[in-house]
């Protein structure tokens, strides 16, 4: 029995129990109860304030809840080591911003560092990495660039390189790819969900598109005013009465012929 | 990584500022040849004997006079200028330095406070007491700094700065009344606003040096940190950077450096703010460059204002005076600059 439940503790990646957290008083997540699991790529949805990026922020350590517990890999939360943490999971966040003239390479370095000794140089196996991963995030023909000047779809993808630079186990998106046009969001996740699919990354990511969520998560989670309302596989989760509970929208959810993914229009309720 | 280019000129400027002292101390009232110069420091550091003919007067000018003035013109600038580089890294704010924290108002207003007490009947020796004072009053001011900025927990650098200008304001009007009440010895106090190096003794230089190998040493040991926090807290602390830890260790030994400078020298503004820039441009933002070389160009930098004063101009100007007359312009150019290229130029 004991044997049963450390097995259990080994094969999932975050367990959070009766989880509350609040800013100043104000209640931002209430009655959280997770398991998330490894093999599985994650959707967290949910209306604007409903605590998407909180959530995501208890998942990275970056906020500690006031009530409840977040386990990650069986070890709570508040007892890993920040450093520790970052060889683990690599967050790529809304708007990378990088203040001073840094090169796309050298940011894209900066990755390293959780794995790097204080004073310690990379090796040439860590700047042979470097070199595949601004290949394969089509930046490598930037990377004597400022990234001061760079378009917001090459910020991102500089954003994605680095995080894959600190060889995560787990990556976190926050809404990643919201202020990106429809290529450069397809062409980022794609690169994640086919690294997810050889087994290198598992992913969790907050989506504001609920038709690139459909398209890209095997699991989806709904929150609502700080509450989780809906939780399981996509296709089982996203119906038009989901959306309507979440969004307060009339959706129409089908399955597209050419995508062979769900697909959802909306249209505000009429008023009767 | 550092680029080798880079790499290279750290050795480069190492040399120029030894250059520099050496010919510092060459010129003055009294021009004293440079291999008699190079001789007399050579006979000085090492069991060599001095070589015959050369006056002893120049002896005494070079070793007691001058020296300690050129070292600690040299020190004070290189103290600056890491202050600056790691302030500026901090705050992710290429116009922060000490003054824009309030330390160094805080450090002279500690600094004058020893003046005022002596005249109310509290003696104590300035030699120990004013470098205390200062630190306290620089320690002081960042405390106080960061309790007012705190109520934004991960210290963001907006509330930083307008903490900081906030508490300078006051501390400018405490100074202010403290000249007041100093009346006969306001002389003293206008010094440590003004800035000079004139007082400057070898018992300062012992002072300055372990100060400044602490300091640059425990900057150059986080300067990769550092470079992280550019891409903003909550990505750096992602890669494993304790941000407010780090926070807090650099503003400590900031104001450490700072308190100590402000001590010997008074207020020097803009050294700080503008040697950062300058090589910013010339060899990039990587704060593995930028800790070491602020050093060297800051201690070359104010040493060439202080010769400047002592020996070139025919009136000493007090140096922060100097300074602030040659930077003040520098810094309304980058000002203006940072408008028009939109703010993350830098």
């Amino acid at each position: 029995m004991a044997k049963a439940i450390s097995d259990r503790r080994q094969d999932r990646l975050w367990a959070l129990q009766d989880v509350h957290f609040s800013y100043g008083g104000v209640p931002v997540l209430r009655d959280i109860n997770l398991e998330l699991r490894p093999g599985c790529c994650y959707g967290i949805l949910g209306p604007n304030g409903s605590g998407k990026t909180t959530l995501l922020d208890l998942l990275n350590g970056l906020l500690t809840p006031q009530n409840g517990t977040v386990e990650f890999l069986g070890h709570a939360m508040r007892s890993w080591p920040r450093k520790q943490l970052a060889r683990h999971m690599a967050l790529v966040p809304q708007d990378f911003m990088v203040r001073f003239g840094f090169t796309v390479r050298e940011v894209v370095e900066m990755g390293l560092h959780p794995h790097l000794h204080r004073f310690a140089s990379p090796s040439p196996e860590d700047l042979a990495l470097i070199d595949e991963i601004l290949t394969v995030t089509g930046i490598a023909h930037l990377e004597k660039r400022s990234v001061t000047r760079l378009s917001g779809g090459e910020k991102q993808r500089v954003a994605v390189a680095r995080a894959l630079a600190q060889k995560p186990s787990v990556l976190l998106l926050d809404e990643a790819t919201s202020n990106l046009d429809i290529h450069h969001s397809l062409e980022i996740l794609h690169l994640t969900r086919s690294r997810f699919e050889q087994g290198h990354l598992q992913v969790v990511a907050v989506m504001h598109d609920l038709n690139l969520a459909a398209f890209f998560c095997d699991e989806l989670i709904f929150l609502k005013e700080g509450r989780v309302v809906r939780q399981g596989k996509t296709e089982q989760v996203l119906t038009a009465e989901t959306i309507a509970t979440v969004y307060g929208v009339e959706a129409e959810v089908t399955t597209s012929t050419f995508t062979k993914c769900r697909q959802v229009s909306f249209r505000l309720p009429v008023a009767s | 990584m550092p680029t080798a280019r880079g790499k290279a000129v750290i050795p480069l400027l190492a040399a120029a500022l030894t250059a520099g002292i050496a010919l510092s101390a060459t010129m003055g009232f009294l021009h004293i040849p440079i291999t008699d110069v190079v001789a007399i420091i050579l006979a000085s550091l090492t069991p060599k004997p001095l070589p015959e003919g050369i006056d002893p007067i120049a002896v005494t000018v070079v070793t007691d006079v001058r020296m300690p003035r050129i070292l600690a013109a040299a020190l004070v600038g290189g103290m600056l200028g890491v202050s600056g580089a790691v302030f500026q890294a901090i705050l992710l704010n290429p116009l922060a330095d000490s003054y824009t924290l309030g330390i160094s108002t805080g450090a002279a207003f500690g600094a004058s406070l020893v003046i005022v007490l002596q005249i109310f009947g509290l003696t104590l020796p300035p030699a120990v007491s004013v470098p205390i004072f200062a630190f306290a009053g620089g320690v002081g001011t960042l405390a106080v700094v960061l309790y007012l900025a705190a109520g934004d927990r991960s210290l963001s650098s907006t509330s930083l700065i307008l903490a900081g200008v906030i508490v300078a304001a006051i501390l400018s009007a405490a100074i202010g009344f403290l000249k007041f009440l100093a009346d006969e010895q306001v002389g003293i106090i206008i010094f440590w606003l003004m800035g000079s190096l004139s007082g400057s003794s070898w018992q300062n230089i012992f002072l300055l040096t372990p100060t400044a190998l602490f300091g640059i040493l425990v900057a150059f040991c986080y300067a990769r940190d550092l470079n992280i926090m550019a891409t903003g807290d909550r990505a750096a602390t992602t890669l494993g950077v304790q941000t407010v830890r780090l926070r807090t260790i650099l503003l400590v030994t900031c104001t450490l450096m700072t308190a100590l400078a402000v001590s010997v020298s008074g207020i020097i503004g803009f050294v700080g703010l503008i040697v950062p820039h300058m090589l910013r441009h010339l060899v990039g933002p990587d704060n593995r460059l930028l800790v070491p070389l602020s050093f060297f160009t800051g201690g070359l930098l104010l040493l060439f204002a202080d010769t400047l004063t002592r020996a070139v101009l025919p009136v000493e100007v007090p140096i922060g005076v100097l300074t602030a007359l040659l930077g003040g312009p520098f810094f309304c150019i980058i000002f203006k600059k940072r408008q028009q290229h939109g703010k993350s130029d830098f």
